[in-house]
């Protein structure tokens, strides 16, 4: 698993929305596909996503093989307070991938 | 091998009739999608709101098409959007991604990329905290597919 990548800006004042943006490396094998013989290339994506800051859920997305491969996602935050954003994505086969980013204020 | 008029005949009636169930699993029917949406709103009927899908008009490779929406609210703890669920019309599953925001999201605007398999519409309903659903749809045209083919 190959590190996200991730954008956060590192000081914000209380009370901003700040806009978030993430990518993760990941083929999102859609499971519609088939391989030179014919088969079904089983589906393996990643699942869902969250983000939660000082562990209240702040955003998370169901994700369907309608989801192109190395996902993408941006979104927004309140920032009132300095803390931690976590990232969790979850894989088909069960493996998380995980990150965190601190925020300061200014 | 035994091969007479009769077990040819049935068998190529076999595979015909295959081939015909085949090509109608390739896509989505509209019970499909009717179903994923009345599934998401928990049956209530969508009508028009403060939804903005943004798509482009025209998506040259379907195999990453940007998509963001945007539904206009407060983002109180009563008053917030709460999901808002993607779905492509015409792609083999019409589901693409369910978007979950929270009073800390501050703005119910969310980006990502998705697959669209050929030329078709977008939709995007929304749940709001009170318990109204929204609903709207972009049509998007695709020159290539990215779905596997």
């Amino acid at each position: 698993m190959s590190k996200p990548r991730i954008k956060v800006p590192k000081k914000v004042s209380a009370g901003d929305v700040i806009t978030i943006k993430t990518l993760v490396s990941h083929k999102m094998e859609s499971g519609q596909r088939k391989d030179k013989e014919g088969n079904v290339i089983p589906r393996k994506i990643i699942n869902k996503f969250t983000c939660e800051f000082n562990g209240a859920s702040v955003f998370s997305c169901d994700i369907d093989p309608g989801v192109a491969a190395n996902p993408y996602f941006e979104f927004k935050a309140k920032v009132d307070e300095a803390g931690t954003f976590k990232f969790t994505w979850v894989d088909d086969d069960g493996s998380v991938i995980e990150a965190e980013k601190e925020v300061a204020l200014s | 091998m035994n091969l007479t008029r009769r077990t040819l005949l049935t068998g190529s009636a076999a595979a015909a009739v295959a081939s015909f169930f085949g090509s109608q699993q390739a896509f989505a029917s509209v019970e499909e999608l009717n179903k994923a949406i009345s599934e998401f709103t928990g049956g209530a009927e969508p009508g028009e709101g403060p939804v903005t899908l943004i798509t482009p008009e025209i998506a040259e490779n379907g195999n990453s098409v940007p998509v963001s929406v945007l539904v206009e609210s407060p983002m109180t703890e009563d008053d917030h959007v709460q999901s808002v669920m993607i779905l492509a019309e015409d792609n083999p599953l019409p589901n693409v991604a369910t978007f979950h925001f929270s009073a800390m999201s501050g703005e119910a605007r969310a980006s990502t990329r998705m697959r669209l398999a050929k030329t078709q519409n977008v939709v995007a309903v929304a749940k709001m905290s009170n318990g109204d659903v929204y609903k709207v749809s972009n049509n998007v045209k695709v020159t290539i597919g990215g779905c596997g083919g």
